[in-house]
């Protein structure tokens, strides 16, 4: 590039001339003339010229800002650009650092000198300029070598620089806390100033403070209650709120002072950010007082009347923050919340969806839910979803605590499915599966609501849906048993249009199928054991099925007259006619008659099952697997193909030995050993394991087997996973049909889980490898046991899942409906499963970064004196670390500040320290609080100087003990009193 | 820090000013300001003033052709934050006379420098009109 010339300096173009310049040019075009004007600036920026190096940068700061450009390479003329003595071009020099600099600008540490000369300079506006910059652009580098400067600034005379540099002073504290015990003194002293901007300029620094550290500043207190009292600017009002809203949840004292000079500013302000402030920080952290919090409800209740959309839309959010303590303020403003889920602003209807949600609770949920829905129907697709998102997150916080009838939730479930903008298919997913392994009661219900999402052809061609019908397929299969209609559910699962499905989910679907498959031929084969030993049967079928089948029947058997021919129709019109359907057909219809006569005859679930299954039924189903499944054979999915291949081996061998076994059966042979029979019993009771929810803890529940090493290096794995690896890719990728009876060997693998079940391959492969490397295994009967053991681990009624004692179950409901005091239930609650970490979900707390704590430990000692900060000052880190331990636990158990407080209202009368710390109970408490009430009578006549001095006596005492200071440093008691 | 940044943006989402008291790089700025343009553009003037974004507030408010967006952190008075995007066109008003974008656009200095006056490092220092124009009346006597 050339350098500059005369000419470039004589006919330079101006920043005007650059805007007008952009304006001209059509957005197409606007690119090119930019980067040809950047060509200029470059080679102007190097002009020894000052005037027109600064209006390079000038030009350069415009398109930085408004066409972001990058401005990075042009830092140094920048600084350059700040060292001229012209006031206007240091100024664009200052606004070019402003806008670019930041902390790994290398060149930044060039401006230290500078900065400082700007500081101390004459003029003010130079100086004004400079704390400008520097409360932009401030490093560590910058603000330690700064902080002498800055501490001057702050006793300045002139208030113009003072409240810069005041302003500046928070920058500099963030980022070199030891700042703090220079300059914090002379900040406190501003409190006490007369002029509003300084006043303004200091609460803002010590708002953004006790925004992050409450706790230092409650020394401060005193101040801030004066500025409370006596100011009548808004804006240091509004700052001054902020902080006692922090402070007060920390000191109840402190709450009981400044309520009602709060209430006062609320009744007396016409300034409705003021008002707005007051009713937050009443709402927020002053609740429990009564009065305060009426006059703060009756103020948001204007705010929602108000036509300002703005107020509305504040007025809801502070609702919302009352709503956890008193839901008293958001019922009584019901009526205004409901009508703003229909405001135009679709913030306004999130805010009062989210009211709304807050109000639900066990006994309205059923109503509250209902109107939801109706609106949700209403609403266009974003607000609609935002509708069903908040039920579903609603109904299912703490393991469903609010639902009492469950019943109404699962078919809740299936009408949100059907809603046609609902996104939130996952979520229903999870729950529909979570309230299955959850909820025993509910399982029939779903099993319906399973069978009505299935049964839909419809849902199939809606993607959103496919998770949904994965869950209700899964249902289906898992809980089969309480199915009305088996073979109804297999023609759900393996109807045509399932093609449509993902791949993920069709492996569902087919392994549902093998389930129901399993289950109808073990129920046909076995008709007596069916219903008498599978130990999860009688629990579900006699308070639900069998006394439902009394009043019931008609529909019940009437279904099976209905669905058998359907059945059959749609044989005939899908496929061939088949030799054995064929000829079956005519049985089967007087079949379907005399099973009806059956039912009228007996009530009895047993025989209605035994005289369910018929052998042509059977056979049927068998058929249609096979014809609808061999197809899947050639199927890429390995997923759907495995489990197509276990399914079809295990109908072949069916088939072939189903003959035998009827000869068998008619002769009334006994024990006759057949191997289908075998496989489907083993395949049955395997199924018949139940899945419960699983703990998030529970891997770390596995005890960890002797020897093992978790650290260890683990590369000789690879190793040996590079021999295995090689012929995987080979068996997978290739459709190759698999022999039935190589399958049927397989199925002796299958898992009980349906998830964790591995194909054949992957099987023989693992146990392979877990010969050989049986070091990195846990040992495989206690993973079992501990699988099965841990969702009912910690729950009280573990004890019915075992037995299966319909009678115990019902006690206990009994029971946990006692203390509940909600006699008049139609219907109790059942047993939800829950597992203990649910309850107790660890709440991130989150903390505040290490600087905060490092300029509120300078700040409490700069407070509470000097000699607490010589003893911490020496080893800084450790300090900061242990203190931060500290704090947590203050913060965590208020009540025990409470009591420090309380004590050292005490302390003057007693000097033992140490055994303070240990009283416990909580009669102490109330009793302490009330004697406090007392001496702080006392001790308001010897006014604040007593209250300093007595806390740093003691902290003086305390020097040498470290911890035990720092626990202290909140002691400060009597400052308002 | 109070006030994050504030954004001067025309009818046609073309940003005219850009302040941000904490540092964002040019991508995370453009990126936030498509964002937050796209989503306060879109509403009508019978809704309210405040959207929520990322984990900013952003409080704005239309006067004739230019939006003013000031992001705020949670923490903020989103009422007085209006009051504030009020002073400040009042307080362009008494300079310029009758504020347009245009003025704006030719004197992106003087409002920068007035913004500076106004906010520090987030926090508002002053109120005052007449002491916000002191230093840049001066400076105009000077030139």
């Amino acid at each position: 590039m050339a350098g500059p010339s005369l000419m470039d300096s004589l006919f330079q173009r101006s920043l005007d001339d650059l805007i007008k310049g952009l304006r001209l040019h059509q957005p197409t075009s606007e690119s090119t003339f930019i980067s040809k004007s950047l060509d200029e600036i470059r080679r102007e920026i190097k002009s020894t010229d000052p005037q027109t190096k600064s209006t390079a940068l000038q030009k350069l700061n415009y398109l930085h800002s408004l066409h972001g450009l990058d401005m990075s390479w042009a830092a140094f003329h920048a600084i350059e650009v700040i060292s001229s003595q012209n006031f206007q071009q240091k100024k664009v020099g200052y606004l070019a650092a402003s806008l670019s600099f930041h902390s790994s600008t290398d060149v930044i540490l060039l401006l230290t000198n500078q900065l400082r000369k700007d500081l101390s300079s004459n003029n003010v506006f130079e100086v004004s300029l400079a704390l400008e910059c520097l409360s932009m652009i401030c490093t560590v580098d910058l603000a330690r070598d700064l902080t002498p400067e800055i501490f001057t600034l702050l006793g300045s005379t002139k208030s113009f620089i003072k409240k810069k540099a005041i302003a500046t002073v928070l920058r500099i504290f963030e980022k070199y806390p030891d700042a703090v015990r220079v300059c914090f003194k002379r900040l406190i002293e501003n409190l006490e100033s007369n002029d509003v901007g300084i006043v303004s300029a200091v609460m803002g620094v010590f708002c953004e403070l006790a925004l992050k550290e409450p706790k230092s500043y409650l020394p401060l207190a005193p101040e801030f209650y004066r500025i409370l009292v006596d100011s009548r600017n808004n804006w240091v009002l509004i700052k001054v709120l902020k902080v006692f809203s922090k402070l007060a949840i920390l000191e109840p004292r402190l709450a009981k002072r400044v309520v009602e000079p709060i209430c006062e500013h609320m009744r007396r302000s016409g300034a409705k950010s003021l008002v707005f402030e007051c009713v937050r920080t009443i709402l927020s952290s002053l609740s429990e007082y009564e009065s305060a919090l009426k006059l703060a409800v009756e103020k948001v209740r204007e705010f929602l009347v108000d036509d300002d959309p703005n107020l509305k839309y504040l007025g809801l959010q502070a609702l919302l923050v009352v709503s956890l303590k008193h839901l008293w303020a958001v019922l009584e403003n019901k009526d205004l919340v409901i009508k703003s889920l229909s405001d135009d602003d679709p913030n306004i209807k999130l805010e009062a969806l989210q009211l709304v949600m807050a109000m639900v609770s066990e006994d309205n949920v059923h109503e509250i839910c209902k109107v939801l829905i109706s609106y949700a129907l209403k609403s266009e697709p974003a607000f609609c979803n935002e509708i069903l998102g908040s039920i579903l997150s609603t109904c299912c916080r703490n393991v469903y605590e609010i639902i009492i009838d469950f019943d109404w939730y699962v078919s809740l479930l299936g009408e949100i499915s059907r809603i046609p903008h609902c996104q939130n298919g996952e979520e229903i997913e999870k729950q529909l599966i979570d309230i299955g392994m959850r909820v025993k009661d509910v399982r029939s219900e779903l099993v319906r609501v399973g069978r009505e999402l299935m049964i839909d052809p419809a849902l199939l061609g809606n993607p959103v849906i496919h998770r949904i019908l994965s869950a209700a397929a899964w249902v289906s299969g898992e809980y089969v048993e309480l199915s009305k209609n088996p073979f109804e559910l297999m023609e759900a699962l393996l109807q045509p249009r399932t093609i449509l499905l993902p791949p993920s989910i069709r492996a569902i679907y087919v392994q549902s199928a093998f389930k129901v498959l399993i289950f109808c031929l073990y129920s046909y084969l076995f008709p007596d054991e069916a219903v008498a030993s599978s130990p999860s049967l009688p629990v579900d079928l006699d308070p639900g099925v069998t006394s439902s089948i009394s009043p019931k029947e008609f529909s019940e058997s009437s279904d099976v007259v209905v669905t058998e021919p359907l059945a059959d129709r749609e044989m005939d019109e899908g496929f061939n006619p088949r030799d054995i359907s064929q000829s079956l057909e005519d049985v089967s219809v007087g079949n379907g008659g005399d099973t009806v006569i059956a039912h009228e005859q007996t009530s009895c679930s047993a025989t209605l099952k035994k005289d369910y299954f018929t052998q042509e039924s059977i056979v049927k189903l068998l058929d249609l697997v096979e014809r609808t499944l061999c197809p899947l054979m050639g199927t890429h999915e390995v997923e759907i193909q495995e489990r197509v291949g276990n399914i079809r081996g295990l109908t072949e061998l069916i088939k072939q030995e189903l003959p035998e076994f009827l000869v068998h059966k008619e002769r009334n042979v006994e024990g006759v050993k057949v191997k289908a029979l075998e496989i489907v019993k083993l395949m049955h009771d395997a199924f018949l394991e139940e899945l419960g929810p699983v703990s998030t803890s529970a891997q770390e529940r596995v005890p960890i087997p002797e020897g093992l090493m978790l650290m260890e290096n683990l590369g000789d794995l690879e190793g040996i996973c590079g021999d295995i690896q090689l012929p995987i890719p080979s068996q997978f990728c290739f459709g190759r049909p698999h022999s039935g009876g190589r399958e049927s060997t397989s199925l002796f693998n299958q898992q009980t889980d349906e998830e964790s079940e591995t194909s054949y391959e992957c099987t023989s492969l693992l146990a392979e490898h877990r010969k050989r490397h049986g070091l990195y295994y846990l040992p495989s009967e206690k993973l079992e046991t501990i699988s099965n053991a841990c969702p009912p681990a910690k729950d009280p009624q573990h004890s019915d899942d075992v037995n299966d004692d319909g009678q115990d179950l019902v006690k206990l409901t009994e029971q946990s409906l006692v203390p509940k005091k909600k006699p008049n239930r139609a219907k109790p609650r059942p047993v939800v499963v829950k597992l203990d970490e649910v309850d107790g979900i660890t709440i991130a707390v989150s903390k505040p970064e290490s600087k905060d704590y490092l300029i509120s430990g300078a700040v409490r000692e700069v407070l509470l004196g000097n000699e607490v900060s010589s003893a911490q000052h020496k080893l800084p880190d450790k300090s900061s670390n242990k203190r931060r331990e500290k704090d947590k636990l203050d913060i965590d158990q208020p009540s025990e500040t409470k009591e420090n407080l309380a004590n050292v209202g005490k302390s003057e009368t007693s000097t033992s320290k140490k055994s303070k710390h240990h009283i416990p109970g909580k009669e102490r408490k109330h009793k302490s609080s009330r004697t406090n009430a007392d001496e702080r009578e006392d001790v308001q006549k010897d006014k604040t100087k007593s209250g300093h001095h007595n806390p740093r006596h003691k902290a003086r005492q305390r020097a040498d003990d470290n911890v035990d200071v720092i626990a202290q440093t909140p002691v400060i008691p009597d400052f308002l009193l | 820090m109070g006030i994050r940044f504030i954004l001067m943006v025309n009818k046609q989402g073309q940003t005219r000013l850009a302040q941000y008291f904490e540092y964002l790089t040019l991508e995370e700025r453009r990126a936030l300001e498509g964002e937050i343009v796209r989503k306060c553009l879109a509403r009508n003037d019978q809704q309210c003033s405040f959207v929520e974004h990322r984990n900013y507030k952003i409080v704005y408010r239309r006067y004739a052709s230019l939006f003013f967006l000031v992001g705020v952190d949670n923490e903020e008075n989103e009422l007085a934050i209006l009051e504030f995007i009020h002073l400040l066109v009042e307080t362009m008003d008494r300079h310029f006379g009758n504020v347009c974008e245009l003025d704006i656009m030719f004197h992106l200095e003087k409002a920068h420098f007035m913004l500076e006056e106004m906010v520090m490092n987030g926090c508002i220092v002053e109120t005052s009109k007449s002491n916000i124009l002191t230093p840049i009346q001066l400076l105009d006597k000077a030139s």
